[in-house]
């Protein structure tokens, strides 16, 4: 089977971020960016199943503007065949980005499609359940454990409650949490391999996904501080502080 | 006029606290009505409680064997249909939430709006990005429904006691798949209070060292009455079960108590505790980040400090 993996450009999470003064967005000139996080889990996820003899084939799919190839090129190195780029220059809200999954998987027919379950940016938690809606098929968010067989796959779910347990036929959506694995660094000569694998370029406007992004972002602001509070000393003194407090 | 539909969150024939905290949010919204869904296999005791709920004009209930367990393929297409009429429909912002939500909004063809902080008006919220670094306002269509998660550590519980709401049984006209399903929960068996409705919360990071020394952390808590967090690296290194994370990637809490233990203070684990009351770091580094948003920051050495704590308390 084919698996699919959704593998977004966004800052690096060591970036501070920072609000522009006019409130207009956040500075992101000259910032480092990188794959997300849960994104190189799951492209991980879906080279370990090929590697294991379930998945033939990795493709990564990123969806953003036209110099987002190197980022993908980074995918590919780590082990993916062969990557999507679906280009547009405009932000792209969850139900837009699941849309066009959708196309991409009426046209690749996937066995299972791997998500982040969010992106560190927006944070949005949304575009894998997006997916499985539209596509009518299960989801399995939050992933922290991952078995296939007998065309079923068996999922470990972090949730608030503790780790649940789910069985979800194929096709399937599955999103990522941080514990599903530990993503391989890349190699410099898997570096060399990667330059010669295809990079299929797809307009977004000609997939016939219909971009009606409905919420507007008017205002960006910095989130309010905390103050810098007090020293103690000792163990005794803040027990004492604490009980002055009323927290104790 | 808004109409806001409320999606209660229950474990256990349980109603959980988040559903309140919704309430609160849709209390804001300042509308005609409030009701509240409760979808499970026996409805009735939850129903209940959710009606004491003040601000909660009706308890609509759809009890099916399906809805035993909160599978999000099973309940999005009943929340979708129940969703008609309704301008807003509303859920907690856990892992429940999360997980529902956007399979609702897709189903009804609508963008969601995550982890409201606030609501400026019927259709403007706030809500966090990047880690909570940024706030943005943000404007929903107002000819659409609108969905959206409520984060919980932004919102009080809405009172209860007054109200006695209606509790009215729900027919849901829905096909539902049998694609996925349930197999076991593994909940972390405790009696210490919740982690996201503690007033007090001590947690441990990397700097605990181990399993078994995270005990000491464990009994100090249960000194003081509190529940128990960590730092990512103190789960990834296996000290603690994953439930217990707290941070971006793990549970936003807002207790009236905060103390941070052996936790360097990144910028991921901040997000999960920017809410608290007051927050209280113990590091043996003087230069930790934990200490620029510490209330309390006392310097030394954890296994040190948590005997001479437990010492000053009796
Ligand atoms: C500077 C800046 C400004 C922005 N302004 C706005 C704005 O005004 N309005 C607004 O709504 N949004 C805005 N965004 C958000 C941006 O459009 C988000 O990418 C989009 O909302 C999707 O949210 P998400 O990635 O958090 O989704 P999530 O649901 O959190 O993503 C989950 C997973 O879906 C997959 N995925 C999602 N998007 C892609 C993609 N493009 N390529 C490949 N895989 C993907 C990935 O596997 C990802 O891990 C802005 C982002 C930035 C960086
Ligand atoms: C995408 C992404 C998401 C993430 N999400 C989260 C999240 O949700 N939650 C989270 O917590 N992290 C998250 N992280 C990880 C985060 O970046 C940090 O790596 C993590 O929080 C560090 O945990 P820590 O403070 O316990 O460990 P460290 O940074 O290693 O800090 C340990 C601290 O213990 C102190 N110490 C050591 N020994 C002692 C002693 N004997 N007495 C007193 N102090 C001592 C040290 O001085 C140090 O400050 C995420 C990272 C990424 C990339």
């Amino acid at each position: 089977m084919k698996i699919l993996v959704g593998y977004k450009r966004v800052v690096d999470y060591n970036v501070r971020i920072q609000v522009k003064p006019d409130g207009s967005g956040v500075v992101t000139d000259g910032v480092k960016l990188s794959a997300n996080p849960f994104d190189d889990i799951a492209l991980e996820e879906a080279l370990r199943l090929r590697e294991k003899g379930v998945a033939e084939e990795v493709i990564v799919v990123g969806i953003g503007p036209a110099d987002l190839t190197a980022h993908l090129r980074n995918g590919l190195a780590m082990g993916a065949n062969r990557a999507i780029h679906v280009v547009t220059g405009d932000a792209v809200q969850p139900l837009t980005a699941a849309r066009v999954f959708l196309k991409l998987i009426e046209k690749e027919q996937p066995g299972l499609v791997i998500l982040g379950k969010q992106a560190i940016d927006d944070d949005a938690n949304q575009t894998g359940q997006m997916l499985a809606a539209l596509w009518d098929r299960p989801q399995a968010t939050f992933a922290s454990k991952v078995e296939i067989a007998d065309g079923k796959a068996t999922v470990t779910r972090e949730v608030d409650a503790g780790l649940e347990v789910i069985e979800a036929e194929l096709p399937a959506v599955i999103t990522t949490d941080l514990r599903l694995n530990e993503p391989r660094f890349i190699k410099l000569p898997d570096i060399m391999k990667a330059k010669s694998k295809p990079i299929d370029t797809i307009e977004l406007g000609s997939l016939g996904v219909e971009a009606n992004d409905q919420l507007k972002t008017t205002h960006y602001a910095a989130p309010a501080k905390r103050s810098k509070g007090v020293m103690v000393k000792d163990a005794a003194e803040l027990v004492a502080a604490l009980r002055q407090k009323g927290l104790l | 006029m808004s109409k806001i539909l409320v999606i209660a969150e229950h474990l256990g024939g349980k109603l959980n606290s988040s559903t309140a905290r919704a309430v609160s949010a849709a209390i804001a919204v300042k509308g005609e009505a409030i009701d509240v869904l409760v979808l499970a296999d026996s409805a009735d005791a939850i129903a209940a409680e959710a009606a004491k709920i003040d601000g909660v004009s009706r308890v609509l209930t759809v009890a099916r064997a399906e809805n035993a367990h909160p599978l999000a393929a099973v309940l999005a297409p009943q929340i979708a249909k129940a969703a008609a009429g309704y301008s807003h429909v509303f859920v907690p912002s856990t892992t429940f939430g999360k997980d529902v939500a956007p399979r609702v909004a897709a189903l009804l063809g609508v963008a969601q709006v995550s982890d409201v902080m606030s609501v400026e008006a019927a259709h403007t919220f706030k809500r966090p990005i990047y880690a909570g670094n940024a706030i943005i306002t943000v404007e929903a269509d107002a000819t659409h429904t609108v969905v959206a998660t409520i984060r919980s550590a932004s919102w009080p519980a809405a009172t209860t006691g007054v109200n006695s709401a209606p509790v009215e049984a729900l027919t849901v006209d829905a096909a539902l798949p049998t694609h996925t399903r349930f197999v076991e929960l593994k909940q972390g068996s405790s009696d210490r209070p919740d982690l996201q409705s503690a007033s007090k919360v001590v947690s441990g990071g990397r700097g605990v060292g181990s399993k078994e020394n995270f005990d000491i952390i464990f009994k100090f808590a249960d000194k003081i009455g509190a529940g128990v967090g960590a730092s990512r690296a103190a789960v990834d290194a296996g000290y603690v079960p994953s439930d217990l994370q707290v941070g971006q990637t793990g549970k936003i809490i807002a207790p009236e108590l905060y103390m941070a233990i052996g936790i360097s203070g990144a910028i991921q684990h901040l997000t999960g505790i920017k809410d608290a009351g007051t927050i209280v770091a113990i590091n043996k580094d003087g230069e930790a980040p934990i200490f620029e948003v510490a209330d309390f920051g006392l310097v030394g050495d954890l296994f040190k400090i948590i005997p001479e704590l437990e010492a000053a308390l009796n």
